[in-house]
């Protein structure tokens, strides 16, 4: 009983905190999508109805937000390209952990990049 | 610490298609797909021009007045729809214990993913950029009310 298991592809380390991650984001996007779907809907009730629903994603709050969303999908979108990766790819599941953070920089640098743009133009008249 | 996976003492019989090996195939199809679809609307929708600021129904009517934005955001919807759907689905099915619940949110899942796959569909299509009646400064340039 003294063995300690040092982790596997999918227990304890990167392979499962990045499986948490993309669950998590996957359920956040899929709600996101729902109501998205909606909002959009109402170009055909009348210019007046979408004007007034899209103007509450250019407020402060609704506008930070986004910027969670904006990660929330490069992440999954990136990371679901790696869980492809280890599928297919041969070499796969050695690189696994390497991905990993290569998906977690393309990210993180990607929404570095846009947050100034973006709450420039939330928080801007 | 090596696994030993003992030999299944009964082979897989083949009566069935395969669904749950088309659903996993359709998760790594369509990702894909999505990144390009949805990478593109996020930068021409919130990078390019004015981003957030410019969007209003003059510019979702720029863009659907272009049958190439009709057919994206079609493949987008549907795509993302089935995608986010059958994804909750294996969620469902991992944490759904009894059979009646499990069966209960998979077929809400299904028919949301149902409804709003026809209303997007629906308003993609029959959609008018310049509706008669609207106010012109809430209408796009090249509509004749301007
Ligand atoms: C941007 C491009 C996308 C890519 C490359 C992608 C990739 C993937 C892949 C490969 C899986 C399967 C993971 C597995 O079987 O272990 C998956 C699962 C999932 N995706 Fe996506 N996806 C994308 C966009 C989306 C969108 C837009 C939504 C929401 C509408 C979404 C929601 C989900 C959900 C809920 C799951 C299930 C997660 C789980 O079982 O833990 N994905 N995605």
């Amino acid at each position: 009983m003294a063995i300690k298991p040092a982790g596997t592809l999918y227990r304890g380390k990167v392979g499962m905190w990045s499986w948490v991650l993309h669950r998590i984001s996957g359920v956040g996007i899929f709600f996101f999508l729902l109501v998205h779907v909606l909002d959009t809907a109402l170009v055909r009730v009348s210019p007046e109805a979408y004007n007034i629903v899209i103007e509450s994603y250019k407020t402060p709050v609704v506008g930070l937000a986004e910027l969670g969303l904006v990660g929330a999908i490069l992440f999954h979108g990136l990371n679901g390209l790696r869980v492809i990766a280890i599928d297919f790819w041969s070499k796969g599941t050695k690189y696994q952990s390497v991905m990993f953070w290569v998906v977690i920089a393309v990210t993180v640098i990607a929404v570095a990049g846009f947050t100034p743009m973006h709450l420039a133009r939330v928080f801007g008249h | 610490m090596s696994v030993t996976i003992e030999t299944p003492s009964r082979p897989r019989t083949r009566k069935q298609a395969n669904w749950e090996k088309y659903g996993w195939l359709f998760m790594r199809v369509s990702g894909p797909l999505l990144i390009v679809l949805i990478f593109t609307h996020l930068v021409v929708n919130l990078v390019l021009g004015d981003g957030i600021k410019a969007i209003d129904f003059a510019f979702v009517a720029g863009k659907w007045a272009d049958p190439f934005w009709q057919v994206w955001d079609l493949a987008m919807l549907w795509l993302a729809l089935i995608h986010g759907t059958n994804g909750m689905r294996t969620i469902v099915n991992d944490y759904a214990g009894q059979v009646k619940v499990r069966r209960a949110l998979t077929t809400t899942l299904w028919a949301v993913c149902a409804l709003l796959i026809l209303l997007g569909t629906l308003v993609i299509f029959t959609f008018d950029p310049c509706p008669a009646g609207a106010s012109a400064e809430l209408l796009a340039s090249f509509c004749p009310a301007q």
